[in-house]
């Protein structure tokens, strides 16, 4: 097991990973920017090398500042957390080449999954499915022809389209014909190319992820879903294990593509699959992979009583999948509300700045991850996650009351939060329910609006 | 004045709302004043110790004697000229191999380009150029150790 472990990053997942080194025995070593000099992380590390001036692209962003600062502390792997460079090829491979274990997959996979289209050839390659499309159709007879065996409702996309244009979403077959002359031709006016290919539109699609684990010992499971369809132009702001959408029946065949996919990559340690779910049909369909350690891992550490950060640390150092891992029980739900300091009132404009008052909530089932404290500066040149808010409870209606019951308590002030847009969403029926999808919070700001 | 008059003047007071009567006379002079005084609370907090506001890297100033010897001897003394600090991570080296003498001594007039010491990270020696001119006055960084962004190497007057 190492002795030392830099963590490079910083905020609430720094300081995740300190308590985990913490509890394993291993000393952890803080980098961190001028910015961040009174951050939790820097202060509970056992030891911190400042590595640059505020702004990520001098300081956090900076692959040999973090390689130099791991060679003066005598460090032997180095966690990336999420964001920053934990998904950057090169910086994997140059920690190697210096001699230091990255905490994560192996440059070659983390480059092979990260570029989208290769991503997605990977997958169709090992029987995942993927959002179903041809390729260009020469005339409308053979596009329908290729649209009757992809199904209804299809997208009719130009390749050269842009901007919304050259886009046609077709339910039936009757209207198929029109609405391809009318991209092909929309796309031939804007673009010069009216060439079209096709894509299966999934309606109010849900974002429905799987938690995968591999070792070097040819151990490969998955650690069920996780629901994020409640994102706010892209941006995920609640998720809960397991999924209100998802049956044992679709877990099982999401479960064995996952596991299927990274055992025949052979990838090693942490990473998340995601999937676009169509609640109507219960098709799934590959999105892209994330071959690092998730914003809202807590909440299947929570359901799955499993210790993830700490995991990647051993499973880095050579051990085998931990048996809680491996033979994971499933007990319970968890939510998650990512709060940031964001105005949600005023187009979510970022609030940084002086929290002089921060009580965080507790009680049964609350687990809070921050790196805040009362007093503490927000500095405006990162994300502005600030903490993220956890509940567990034996059921999803005691983990909702829960969740309301935590948010009310959350004092935070001298910023703007999320935490009352989170309220209102946490107080919805259709959470209640359990039935939002990817567009749900652009349609609830929609409609506040009138 | 006896206590009679006094107490008419409290009720006055309380009459028309005033919380000071400050009232000279002849033969005597009185003050009556209502709520915490002001005055001796702000003389008071001027007597205490100032709290520190500035953030951690401000040296507290030292209690010295009358005699003026400081009271503790191995505090530096106060700063002088600029500081060159590290400009990135790594180990630091004040010449370019073990056997060769330091690249720069105090004394030494330094110029802008001018390579001041070496600073070796990922394998690499990386020379460090001054960006300023002047004389040295303080080799800050010990040859051999770790420096992070922004430590003191030298100071230039």
């Amino acid at each position: 097991m190492f002795k030392r472990v830099l963590v490079a990053n910083r905020g609430e997942i720094a300081l995740r990973v300190v308590r985990a080194c913490r509890e394993l025995g291993i000393e952890s070593i803080a980098v961190y920017s001028e910015a961040d000099v009174d951050s939790m992380h820097v202060q509970l590390a056992d030891e911190a090398v400042c590595i640059g001036p505020g702004p990520s692209k001098k300081s956090y962003l900076m692959p040999d500042r973090i390689i130099a600062a791991a060679e003066i502390t005598g460090a032997e792997a180095i966690h990336p957390g999420y964001g920053f460079l934990s998904e950057n090829a090169r910086f994997a491979k140059i920690c190697a080449a210096s001699g230091f274990t990255f905490i994560g997959p192996s440059a070659e996979i983390i480059a092979m999954m990260g570029d989208k289209a290769t991503a997605r050839a990977t997958a169709i390659a090992h029987g995942v499915p993927v959002t179903p499309g041809s390729p260009i159709m020469r005339d409308p007879e053979t596009a329908l022809a290729a649209a009757k065996q992809i199904g209804f409702p299809i997208m009719i996309k130009a390749t050269a389209g842009g901007g919304g244009r050259g886009m046609r979403p077709c339910f039936n077959e009757a209207d198929f014909i029109n609405l391809f002359y009318a991209a092909s031709n929309e796309a031939l006016v804007a673009f010069g190319n009216g060439e079209c290919y096709l894509e299966k539109l999934v309606i109010n699609p849900h974002h429905v992820e799987f938690q995968v684990f591999g070792d070097a010992h040819g151990n490969f499971v998955h650690l069920w879903e996780r629901d994020c369809s409640m994102q706010r132009r892209n941006q995920k702001i609640i998720e809960e294990c397991p999924s209100p959408l998802v049956t044992p029946e679709l877990r099982a065949r999401m479960g064995d593509a996952s596991v299927q996919l990274i055992r025949a990559i052979n990838y090693q340690n942490a990473g998340t699959i995601e999937y676009l779910v169509d609640s109507t049909t219960q098709e799934f369909y590959f999105m892209e992979m994330n071959t690092r350690i998730q914003v809202e891992h807590p909440i299947t550490e929570e359901v799955m009583g499993c210790e993830l950060i700490k995991e990647q640390i051993s499973v880095a150092a050579g051990k085998p999948l931990s048996h809680h891992v491996y033979k994971s029980s499933p007990r319970g739900h968890a939510i998650e509300c990512r709060i940031t300091a964001e105005d949600p009132y005023n187009n979510f404009t970022p609030s940084p700045g002086t929290i002089d008052l921060w009580y965080a909530p507790g009680g049964k089932g609350v687990r809070v991850d921050t790196h805040v404290y009362s007093g503490y500066t927000v500095p405006p040149y990162y994300d502005s996650l600030i903490a993220k808010l956890i509940v567990t409870g034996s059921t999803r209606e005691i983990a909702v009351a829960r969740m309301k019951r935590a948010l009310g308590e959350f004092m935070i002030r001298g910023i703007k939060t999320t935490i009352p847009f989170q309220q209102e969403i946490i107080a919805h029926p259709d959470f209640a329910a359990g039935t939002y999808d990817i567009g749900w919070v652009a349609r609830f700001i929609e409609e506040r609006k009138i | 004045m006896d206590i009679k008059d006094i107490r008419n003047i409290v009720e006055l007071m309380n009459e028309h709302g005033l919380t000071l009567l400050d009232l000279s006379h002849k033969d005597f002079h009185i003050k009556l004043k209502k709520g915490p005084d002001l005055d001796d609370l702000r003389s008071l907090m001027a007597c205490m110790p100032a709290t520190v506001a500035a953030p951690v890297a401000a040296p507290l100033p030292s209690t010295g004697a009358p005699d003026g010897v400081p009271a503790v001897p191995s505090a530096p003394a106060a700063p002088v000229g600029t500081e060159i600090t590290s400009p990135m991570v790594g180990t630091f080296y004040s010449k370019t191999s073990p056997d060769a003498p330091a690249l720069v001594n105090v004394g030494d007039a330094i110029s802008v380009g001018q390579t001041l010491c070496i600073i070796e990270a990922m394998k690499v020696m990386n020379e460090i150029k001054a960006e300023c001119s002047g004389i040295l006055s303080a080799v800050v960084a010990e040859d051999g150790a770790p420096v992070q962004f922004g430590d003191v190497l030298f100071r230039v007057k």
